[in-house]
């Protein structure tokens, strides 16, 4: 009788590394709902090409490292990069600009340092930042929403495929504006008030579209965090960080003003860098203190980017900025382990 | 009320305990034949007191405990012992190890024992060593034998005495149900740890999903003020540094005992074996273990007396071994692998689980590590596992300790939760064994470099003496001499004499100068002759030796070369120079001789003489020979004694060292201890022969005529500083030849002082060798 020669221990809980990226995938739903409610079906070509891009570039990665394919494409990391940049990515982006982006983050932000879990920056954001500094134009190209445009004038599937193609719709002009963020960033006239009312793109809380896309990024955040797929502290410390410092700088609104905590809860990237990207494991710090500092810094950084910096995309550069803290705060935040002192004492005895 | 305190992380795994739930416990039965380890617990394994072909009675001690980290073995049952020999253990690594392997007669007849009535009037120390003798270890997995912990804490206070009811490990049942059907027991045990112990409080420990136990428990506790405290169920509460934290929020330093934080923790079920064992005088022969798994027809909690196989209890109940690819011993988290069912029960075997395939499925091949921080989730001591686990694969072993590793308790937590189903215990584990190795190999280079300096100082530190002293001699010869040429008043009127006697015939300018000239030219001829005649008879001794030196060093070559060893380059180097010594002293001999026989100064009449009578004396040859032979022979005993001083001490050091190379000088220290016995024998055999002719060389003429010679030589020359030197050299050689018979006798009774010996005679020999340089030396002044 032969009998296997395992280790301990021989139970395995039921969470698998497959299962906790399709439970990301799952979460990015009401977001993606959402951004194609106000902004038409770019978002989805969007998330079409760069999800074909991406399992071409994983699969061309791991044939040169000669890696089983099925094996690792089939945990859906590469899957799940293509949905952050498609994302974040203006909609219905040209087609080679997010094979740019994808081809930059899969082959040079992951496989280049080792594959899955060795990359030190988050791929989505790097290459997003990557396409930020070197195609401005294209990169800011956004398209207004329903509301401040009428639904004629959003684009459908095929409108949004063609635009990413290059190739021009005769039914449909693409009309494009600032978004809420770079409005704020240019005011130095009006009231906040003011320039609420001067501008179509604004909404209730913050910018007309952005806040339900936010809103819907929260929802599949709070779901993941119900999944236990990561722990609260990195986006509850950076949306409390970013919630106290945009309420000193919030002066009641004068021309000066950077926007009410409100606004930059629910604006650009907030929500989806908090609960998407601030809580990738890989590339943030590791231990639950070392997430606290992690996310309040992030937090800290996007305001102050978003307000003083010439980038109104502040979520990228916070995140990719304190990705290069992510070890030096390890260091620093190492857990009291059962049975030893604090580390204070200890350093001291 | 107890404060019940959360310990950090824990996991909720499926906990199928029930399926074993369902029967109470049944005695498994006597099996044909049992087998007992010696090690059964932590600590140095037992020693057995029995033989094969003994007979043993059930509660026969069969092993006592070798030292105080120890237990005894009992016989389970009646039966003869039939072999005592090494069988498959369990034991993560499926080795053996020495075990007593009893047939049972199905008799199951008693030794005589006797419980004692009241341990209260007993004095601790014997309750304690009945507890010891009883061989009661540990019964919750990690066999540390009781009495240990009892005596232990005695110079500690023990403010709380927890037993250890969690059983928190998935499918076992064995506590769970002895509580429910032996709570009186246990509460009595307990009652007998409190006496020995005296806490404060005791609290006995229960998860919650065991309210039968539970209930049974605090019924059987009523009145007695232990506290039994229930708690979530989470695993590893039942750990005992986490019950600790449980119960009491004290934490056991890192390293530390739980007497440092004085608590006292004992498995229930060891309460319950101290409670047979004091109130009955029943020693710890069985235990509950339960037999689980789904490959399990029936499975339930046996009594089942130590040493029985595990393939036994598997028979009784309905075991589906197609169905099964992996048998556990103990459980699913921290349980190890068997890989042979003839393996036993023993102290620490609280369940032997048989799942099946669809149960707990071999392991998916492992993912990417993604760091999403699970691990450091259930972590029940706080540990970074996905940090540890980086680093355990680079093999940094001071990140590793600085992750504090071995603060790991290895629950298997960490890689229950892991989603890319890491082994992460596994790594941990080796890297424990890596640190363990590195530390261990540092220890060991560290004392070799120590010795090596201490050699190195020490050889350093001889010769250094050597040369001082050599420098010293060589001083004070020098000294003595020109002293004896200055003052030396006898000297100064023979050579005067000389003078003016040679002055007549010669013409010379300076008179005084000339005259010494010629003295020391008269001298020459027998100074030179002198040094002829002895160096000749040197370099026949060291042409000797080195002849047996080079066929000792050929021999070693030639065992080096068999050997494949790796000194064979250095034993080649030897013989080359041995043999080039050997030419050169041949050599030098060749022409030693020949310019003795060519230009023997004739102008001395006494060096004629003795030349003209050893020229006669060469006709009877036996004798002349016999006198070198002796000479030859004891010049080689000598150096054979040096060699085999050596080679001892070669030997000795090899011993030390637990060299490969000991039994290759174990054989040369025979071969030359053989050598100097031969040498010795043929010594022997001629003494006597030389030994008698004192008297009869004065009939021999010839022999006559050389003592004549001498004597008028001696007369001639007077008390010199150079006869001085020779008596001196005649009383060291005296004392070298005690020395070395002092060393032979020492050898052969295999005294201590034989190095010493041996190095006092090395002394003594450069001592001689040193005076006889300082004689030649004073030889050649005076010429």
């Amino acid at each position: 009788m032969a009998f296997l020669k395992l280790s301990s221990p021989h139970a395995h809980g039921p969470m698998s590394t497959p299962r906790v990226m399709r439970l990301v995938l799952l979460a990015t739903l009401p977001g993606i709902v959402s951004l194609t409610w106000f902004f038409g079906f770019g978002t989805l070509v969007n998330i079409l090409w760069a999800s074909l891009f991406a399992l071409a570039f994983e699969a061309l990665a791991l044939k040169l490292r000669r890696r089983p394919l099925a094996f690792y494409l089939s945990d859906c990391s590469a899957l799940v990069t293509a949905f952050l940049l498609a994302i974040a990515l203006p909609p219905a982006a040209p087609v080679w600009l997010i094979a740019v982006g994808i081809g930059f983050a899969i082959l040079i932000c992951k496989h280049m340092y080792g594959g899955m879990g060795y990359n030190p920056f988050n791929p989505a954001m790097a290459a997003y930042v990557l396409l930020l500094i070197s195609f401005p134009v294209d990169m800011t190209n956004w398209l207004a929403p329903r509301g401040a445009i009428s639904v004629a004038e959003l684009p459908g599937p095929i409108d949004a495929l063609l635009r990413s193609l290059g190739a021009a719709s005769t039914q449909f002009d693409a009309v494009t504006m600032a978004t809420p963020l770079d409005l704020l960033k240019q005011n130095d006239a009006l009231l906040l008030d003011d320039l609420w009312a001067q501008s179509p793109q604004f909404g209730q809380f913050a910018g007309l579209g952005w806040e339900w896309a936010n809103v819907g990024f929260l929802l599949g955040g709070l779901y993941l965090l119900y999944r236990r797929v990561f722990t609260w502290h990195a986006p509850v410390s950076m949306l409390a960080s970013l919630t106290v410092i945009a309420a000193l700088f919030y002066d009641g609104g004068s021309s000066a003003s950077g926007g009410s905590p409100l606004f930059h809860l629910l604006s650009g990237a907030t929500m989806f860098g908090a609960f998407f990207i601030v809580t990738d494991p890989v590339t943030s710090a590791v231990s639950n203190r070392g997430r606290v500092f992690y996310g309040a810094v992030i937090g800290i950084l996007v305001y102050t980017i978003r307000s003083w910096g010439n980038y109104p995309d502040a979520v990228a550069f916070a995140v990719l900025l304190m990705n290069f803290a992510a070890p030096f705060i390890d260091h620093y935040t190492q857990p009291r382990t059962y049975g030893h002192k604090p580390r204070q004492n200890r350093e001291k005895s | 009320m107890i404060q019940i305190r959360d310990i950090h992380g824990g996991i909720h795994p499926p906990e199928n305990k029930l399926q074993s739930l369902g029967e109470p416990i049944r005695p498994a039965g006597i099996p044909a034949q049992l087998i007992l380890p010696l090690s059964q617990h932590i600590g140095a394994p037992a020693a057995p007191v029995v033989s094969v072909g003994d007979r043993v009675l059930k509660g026969q001690k069969i092993a006592e405990a070798k030292g105080f980290v120890s237990a005894p073995v009992h016989a389970p049952t009646s039966g003869t012992v039939v072999a005592i020999e090494p069988r498959v253990i369990p034991h993560p690594s499926g080795m053996s190890a020495p075990c007593i392997i009893i047939n049972s007669d199905g008799q199951d007849e008693w030794v005589n024992h006797q419980g004692i009535s009241d341990y209260t009037a007993v004095d601790k120390n014997t309750l304690i060593s009945t507890i010891r003798e009883a061989g009661i270890a540990g019964m919750g997995g990690a066999g540390f034998p009781s009495a240990v912990k009892l005596s232990g804490g005695q110079d500690k206070p023990i403010q709380t005495l927890i037993l250890n009811g969690t059983e928190c490990e998935p499918y076992i049942t064995a506590d769970d149900i002895l509580m429910r059907e032996r709570a009186g027991q246990i509460i009595a045990g307990a009652e007998i740890l409190r006496h020995l112990i005296e806490p404060q409080e005791t609290l006995i420990g229960i998860e919650d999903n065991k309210p039968e136990a539970i209930a049974a428990m605090r019924a059987a506790a009523e009145g007695t003020g232990i506290e039994i405290v229930s708690f979530p169920t989470k695993y590893p509460s039942g750990g005992e540094k986490q019950l600790i934290q449980i119960l009491t929020g004290k934490e056991v330093p890192s390293g530390g005992l739980p007497s440092d934080v004085g608590i006292v923790c004992q498995n229930i079920g060891t309460a319950q074996a101290i409670y047979r064992a004091v109130n009955h005088g029943e020693p710890l022969i069985s235990r509950v273990t339960t037999v689980t798994g789904n490959a399990c027809g029936s499975p339930r909690n046996y009594e089942v007396l130590l040493g029985t196989p595990v393939q036994y209890l598997l028979d009784q109940s309905a075991f589906n071994a197609s169905d099964c690819i992996r048998l556990i011993m103990g459980g699913p988290m921290m349980g190890y692998t068997l890989q042979d069912t003839a393996v036993p029960v023993v102290k620490t075997t609280n369940c032997i689980l048989a799942p099946t395939v669809e149960e707990l499925p071999p392991p998916p091949p492992a993912q990417a590590c993604i760091r999403c921080g699970m691990c450091a989730e259930v972590c029940p001591v706080s540990l970074l596992p996905q940090q540890m686990y980086w680093f355990s694969r680079a093999q940094e072993h001071d990140k590793l300790e600085e992750h504090n590793l071995f603060d790991c308790i290895e629950c298997g937590a960490c890689s229950y939760a892991c989603p890319s189903h890491i082994p992460l215990v596994q790594y941990y584990r080796a890297s424990k064994a890596e640190i363990r190795q590195a530390q261990q190999d540092k220890i060991k280079a560290e004392r070799s470099k120590e010795r090596f300096e201490a050699r190195q100082a020490r050889i350093e530190r001889e010769a250094a003496e050597k040369e001082a002293k050599r420098k010293a001699r060589l001083e004070a010869a020098k000294a003595r001499q020109a002293e004896a040429v200055k003052g030396d008043s006898k000297q100064d009127i023979i050579q005067a004499a000389i003078a003016r006697s040679q002055a007549k015939k010669s013409g010379d300018a300076d008179p005084a100068q000339a005259a010494i000239a010629r003295a020391q030219a008269a001298r020459n001829g027998t100074a030179v002759e002198e040094t002829r005649e002895e160096k000749q008879q040197r370099l026949e001794k060291l042409l000797a030796s080195t002849t047996k030196r080079l066929a000792a060093a050929q021999e070693k070559l030639a065992q080096a070369e068999g050997n494949n060893d790796d000194n064979i380059a250095a034993f080649r180097t030897a013989v080359e120079k041995t043999s080039a010594k050997l030419a050169a002293t041949q050599k030098e001999l060749d022409e030693l001789k020949s310019s003795t026989d060519g230009a023997a100064p004739t102008d001395d009449p006494a060096a004629a003489a003795i030349a003209r009578a050893q020229a006669k004396r060469s006709g009877q040859a036996p004798a002349e020979s016999e006198q070198e032979k002796t000479q030859r022979i004891t010049a080689q005993i000598a150096s054979t004694e040096k060699r085999l001083a050596a080679a001892q001490d070669k030997l000795a050091t090899a011993k030390a060292n637990g060299d490969d190379k000991a039994d290759a000088f174990a054989t040369a220290v025979t071969k030359t201890q053989e050598k100097l016995d031969a040498l010795r024998a043929e010594l022997a055999a001629i003494t006597p022969t030389t030994a008698t002719p004192a008297t009869p060389v004065e009939d021999d003429p010839a022999a006559q005529a050389i003592a004549r010679a001498m004597a008028a030589r001696a007369e001639s020359a007077g008390m010199s500083e150079r006869e001085k030197a020779e008596k001196n050299i005649a009383s060291l050689q005296a004392r070298v030849e005690k020395t070395a018979a002092k060393l032979r006798a020492a050898q052969e009774s295999g005294d201590d002082n034989a190095e010493i010996l041996a190095t006092s005679l090395d002394k003594m020999r450069d001592k001689l060798t040193a005076a006889e340089q300082a004689l030649a030396a004073l030889r050649e002044e005076e010429n």
